[in-house]
């Protein structure tokens, strides 16, 4: 295996495995608060024991996301010095400033988890609540970083040297909304519809009924209200990839002669070399009008960038459809449990239902999975958007494939580790908590 | 404002150090105790580094932070040719990190799958301070080397060599001998007590015997520590002043009433080990073979980034002390 590719296979691995523990560390606390304060309000046992239960499960997540990100802070420079060398400077604002979330987020975790019987009922609540607002806010910081990397700026590229670096303006970067938005979206819709499913199943095996329904409701609000507001930020997103990343966009489309009305193209098999769509379904205008509110407006295509600046399009077209798939199937499935909540509540503990959210369990993930892969991919082959490529960032240490083959073997083992122990709390939920 | 990105670089690293290093230490003391007494060591150590235990681990993640955002060039030089040893702390990172949570909460407590999380905390806990140690012998050791051709010479030998390996080793017996010393004072167990002394002072005679192999080594590898520390009146006096505090710390050490001291007073001697290896070679802080060297004064990011930077910490540490002082404070102090 090439050097680069292994390097950026390592990356890649690390980040999609490293997005799942964060997005799910810093989305539990949420429901975790949630759930204690019905306790305390209710003094309903139930949901303390909810509480302490999912208290477990983001102990799990944190260490293996406070691993899995100690290990991408020195990936950063172990993999791509000659990127961390000249970005390092520039886009290390937010950095900082998550260190100072991650450190809050660690303190809180110490005081919610020991603090049982030991500290005030309300400020050990709110200790909680701090994990998941400096869990919420350390994403935030992080995405800064990446969204820098597709809307760079706070300095000046004169002749290959970075100049009057403004730390504060990089961070405040173009992208940074609209990317932070959809990905803590996404964070709520993936793990509250993974966090449902789970539970689903268990009302399902009509195991601790009571206890599972209380869970599965509480994550599914998240999930459903976050699928259901997902599409809006994502229409938000890709107005912005078409300003500032038109080949990223053109590449998601599968889009390679600008034209009038441009057309969206839903699924199919991009043939790059005789640059059209196989089997796919045209319709005509909408891109256009998905873009510049108007069916008629001209959008760039492939064919506006030169070929080497342009991302591979097969991957990008596909995990965009996977992603945009998913993601409408969730927010129809988010919709039919309000549905469900307001109107219909013999649907709730109905076997067809509980079955829909247990089939839904992976989907967010696989969505969140599909996306990041839409917006790294897609910037390809830029490492900084129009400034640095890629292949100019990575190390000059031969060898990197047996680190890809050291850190997948980490990564999956760690993976079956987590899921192992999750296995064993979710199995010892009727001894641990039947009461 | 450089200055005080630097205070608080080595303000972390010294942290990191005495409450990270204490927490390798637990595992190292794991590794050293009887069968008999593992099981008792392991609860006793556990109630003290359980819920400090997240918070202790992110000083790292604040030094690797300001080493890329304010020192680039350094932090990918070291990125760079300290590629292997970087990697297998991470390893043992990971290994330990996970282990010592997944042993607490795997909901069933089966033999075989604990004794797999003890075994995995305890040799990473070994490992993980030994190639820090590492890390910062090479740093040091001027044995990197950028011309290097070939890749033994570029990767391996810029780390694998007499002087990083002593360091490594003076590092984990150091670990061991902060988390001895403070935990003495977690218990109130009379045989225990004397069980935790017994560690501390054989730790302490571990740490003494691997200082001498570094200097010993320093002279194989001509790296010329002996000669920087006694050259370099600050370094000079922070040796007299942990030396003087060990012999104190042997004195003092079986007085119930001094726990408190002695744990200030081990932090005070490691400390002071540090300033006196940071001090001989400031500003440096990577030196390479042939004696070029990257420099914090110099080889620093534009005036903007560190301004940012040094705002961005003092800003955090408002945020991130007092928590950290209540938590203590919380577990540490109003418990007992």
């Amino acid at each position: 295996m090439d050097d680069f590719i292994a390097a950026r296979s390592q990356m890649a691995l690390s980040l999609g495995f490293h997005i799942i523990y964060s997005c799910i560390g810093m989305v539990m606390p949420v429901f975790m608060a949630i759930s204690h304060y019905k306790w305390i309000k209710t003094k309903n046992q139930v949901y303390k024991n909810v509480t302490i239960a999912w208290s477990k499960g983001v102990a799990i997540f944190f260490a293996t996301g406070a691993v899995s990100g100690t290990m991408l802070s020195f990936e950063l420079g172990l993999l791509w010095p000659g990127f961390m060398k000249h970005a390092g400077p520039i886009f290390g604002m937010p950095f900082s400033l998550e260190g100072t979330a991650f450190f809050i987020e660690a303190i809180a975790l110490g005081f919610f988890l020991y603090g049982w019987n030991k500290l005030n009922t309300w400020f050990h609540w709110f200790t909680g609540v701090v994990v998941g607002l400096s869990g919420i806010a350390s994403g935030i910081l992080v995405v800064s970083a990446n969204s820098w990397m597709n809307s760079p700026s706070g300095f000046d590229y004169v002749n290959g040297k970075y100049l009057n670096i403004n730390p504060l303006k990089a961070m405040l970067n173009e992208a940074w909304f609209s990317e932070a938005l959809h990905m803590t979206i996404a964070a709520f819709s993936a793990t509250g519809f993974a966090v449902a499913g789970i539970h689903a199943l268990m009302i399902y095996r009509k195991r601790n009924v009571n206890f599972h329904t209380k869970s599965f409701k509480i994550a599914i609000v998240f999930g459903a209200a976050a699928a259901i507001l997902q599409p809006l930020s994502g229409d938000i997103s890709a107005k912005g990839a078409a300003k500032r990343q038109p080949a990223k966009l053109a590449a998601m489309e599968a889009y390679f002669h600008t034209q009038e009305y441009a057309p969206l193209v839903i699924g199919g098999i991009p043939d790059t070399a005789a640059k059209k769509v196989n089997y796919g379904l045209e319709i005509p205008g909408l891109l256009s009008f998905l873009v510049h509110d108007n069916f008629k407006t001209t959008v760039n295509a492939l064919d506006k960038i030169p070929v080497k600046d342009q991302p591979p399009v097969a991957v990008t077209h596909y995990a965009f459809q996977i992603m945009v798939g998913i993601g409408t199937l969730m927010m129809f499935i988010g919709i039919l449990y309000f549905v469900a909540l307001w109107k219909k509540k013999e649907w709730l503990t109905k076997a067809w239902f509980l079955k829909l959210f247990i089939i839904a369990t992976p989907t967010g993930f696989i969505a969140l999975e599909a996306g990041w892969t839409v917006t790294e991919v897609g910037r390809q082959p830029w490492i900084i958007q129009g400034v640095m490529r890629t292949a100019d960032a990575v190390t000059k240490m031969p060898g990197i494939q047996y680190t890809f083959y050291l850190f997948t073997f980490i990564y999956f083992t760690l993976s079956v580790f987590v899921i192992f122990l999750l296995k064993r709390q979710i199995q010892m939920v009727p001894e641990l908590y039947d009461r | 404002m450089l200055y005080i990105v630097i205070l608080f670089l080595f303000a972390s690293i010294t942290l990191y150090f005495l409450l990270g290093g204490a927490d390798f230490g637990a595992g190292i003391i794991e590794l050293f105790t009887s069968t008999d007494n593992k099981h008792r060591t392991r609860k006793t150590m556990y109630q003290a580094i359980g819920p400090v235990w997240e918070a202790n681990h992110m000083w790292l993640i604040i030094t690797v932070v300001i080493l890329f955002v304010g020192f680039p060039d350094i932090y990918s030089e070291m990125c760079t040719y300290l590629h292997i040893p970087l990697l297998i702390l991470l390893l043992g990172i990971i290994a330990r990190g996970t282990a010592f949570t997944f042993r607490n909460y795997d909901a069933i407590k089966g033999e075989r799958t604990q004794n797999l999380y003890n075994h995995l905390f305890i040799y990473s806990s070994f490992v993980t301070p030994m190639f820090l140690g590492i890390i910062a012998g090479s740093a040091l050791s001027g044995q990197i080397d950028p011309t290097a051709k070939d890749f033994a010479h570029a990767y391996i030998f810029s780390w694998f060599n007499w002087f990083s390996v002593a360091v490594g080793l003076f590092t984990v017996a150091l670990c061991g001998f902060l988390a001895a010393i403070y935990i003495v004072g977690e218990t109130d167990d009379v045989n225990d007590i004397k069980r935790y002394i017994k560690k501390a002072k054989v730790s302490n005679i571990a740490a003494v015997f691997c200082g001498g192999l570094v200097f010993i080594a320093s002279e194989i590898e001509h790296v010329g520590l002996s000669h920087w520390i006694f050259g370099n009146p600050l370094s000079l006096a922070a040796v007299i002043a942990a030396t003087l505090s060990l012999i104190l710390l042997w004195f003092i050490i079986s007085e119930k009433r001094n726990r408190q001291w002695i744990r200030l007073l081990a932090a005070f001697q490691v400390s002071m080990i540090l300033i006196s290896v940071g001090a001989t070679r400031f500003p440096r802080f990577v030196i390479f073979k042939g004696g070029s060297s990257m420099s914090l004064l110099t080889d620093h990011a534009t005036v903007n980034t560190i301004d940012d930077l040094g705002i961005g910490l003092l800003v955090g540490s408002l945020f991130i002390l007092p928590a950290l002082g209540y938590l203590y404070y919380s577990f540490r102090w109003k418990d007992r």
